[in-house]
């Protein structure tokens, strides 16, 4: 049986472990409050966008010689990968990759063999997780999530776009976290480019209003698709900052169970052996003083 | 008329305005009280705000987006406030 002193020690460093994985918890749950108030701030502009979006292509047909929306054929692959910067969050990262591996082997299985799929990873562990199954990540963007806010994002996005409009990419996926509850992440995979279907589909437009376009509406229309790529990618992100920050409190609550019953069994062998030991001194004054007698 | 200011990060400004002078990709122009329907993108500039006839400017300074007229309904699509 251990001695004493060793089940003090580990009771004090568990109790400490305990102590960090809560206040983990708790930084968590004040993080998670903010990262879904961005995504409700970021929710006016976008749907106001894709209503204008709407309401300016009814008119037109569009997107067509948009330098984004041009259909190729795959020749080589770009995945966009949302992760987080830190660890301790559960499997939420690990779900990322692995859903990335899953996507590539179903769709550029062929591509990826001759290295033609490549990474731009947000966040470092989707940086370090892909380096390390042999994938050339072509850009990491770490540290975005400290400060989150649109102009760091844009850059990501502009980046991917600009690589997809010159012809290097002619295929890039978005691969992400959904945020549903704080216990319950989704794993998204969205085409990024080229765009998706008409992004006109929706009613949201308001027909038959007589607008003046300045310049006019193509230029208008080719201002606007940029701009509803960017807030995709941003969607995204805020959509991954949240869940990171869900899957770090559930993990962390359950560290801390876990800390809790380790405590509970510890203290038990701790009381056991401290009585073992004080009946064994009992004994030994009795049998000494019966020595005596 | 009403006016609506709008980036990703945050609601800029929201309220009464009687003059709003924005940078137009092609130029310079301002909106008046039951202005026509109109689309316009913007450039990067300085989007000025006169909320009542006379009173004190205030300057956004946006960096490019989009505005929309419609009914005294005005709104302003910031990539950012610089």
């Amino acid at each position: 049986m251990a001695s004493l002193k060793e089940v003090r020690n580990r009771i004090v460093s568990v109790s400490s472990t305990q102590q960090i994985t809560r206040a983990m918890k708790m930084v968590a749950a004040a993080k998670l409050r903010r990262a879904q108030d961005n995504i409700i701030q970021m929710r006016p502009y976008a749907q106001k966008l894709g209503e204008m979006l709407a309401t300016v292509s009814s008119g037109s047909e569009t997107g067509s010689d948009s330098p984004f929306g041009q259909t190729r054929s795959v020749e080589k692959v770009l995945l966009i990968l949302v992760t987080s910067d830190r660890g301790l969050c559960g499997a939420f990262n690990t779900n990322v990759i692995k859903a990335a591996m899953a996507h590539i082997e179903a769709n550029y299985a062929d591509l990826a063999r001759q290295g033609k799929v490549e990474v731009l990873a947000i966040g470092k562990k989707g940086a370090e997780g892909m380096t390390r199954r042999g994938f050339k990540v072509n850009a990491a963007y770490q540290g975005i999530f400290t400060q989150l806010s649109f102009v760091a994002v844009k850059e990501a996005a502009e980046a991917a776009m600009a690589m997809f409009a010159n012809g290097q990419y002619d295929r890039v996926d978005l691969i992400f976290n959904e945020f549903k509850n704080v216990a319950t992440q989704i794993i998204r995979t969205e085409q990024f480019l080229p765009i998706a279907s008409d992004p006109a589909n929706g009613q949201g437009g308001r027909p038959n209003i007589n607008y003046t376009f300045e310049p006019d509406e193509e230029q208008i229309v080719n201002e606007l698709i940029p701009k509803s790529l960017k807030i995709q990618l941003y969607r995204a992100v805020l959509e991954s900052n949240a869940s990171e920050h869900g899957a770090r409190m559930t993990a962390m609550d359950k560290a801390t169970d876990n800390a809790q019953e380790l405590l509970k069994d510890l203290r038990l062998v701790y009381n056991r052996t401290r009585q073992a030991a004080i009946t064994k001194e009992i004994l030994e004054i009795v049998g000494g003083a019966e020595a005596l007698a | 008329m009403n006016l609506e200011i709008i980036t990703p990060d945050k609601k800029v400004f929201a309220g009464e305005a009687n003059a709003v002078t924005f940078p137009g990709t092609e130029g310079q122009f301002q909106v008046l009280n039951n202005h026509a329907p109109l689309v316009s993108t913007l450039g990067v500039g300085d989007v000025v705000v006169e909320a009542t006839p006379g009173a004190a400017k205030q300057v956004y300074r946006i960096d490019g987006g989009v505005v929309e007229v419609l009914k005294n309904k005005v709104l302003v699509l910031a990539e950012a406030i610089i």
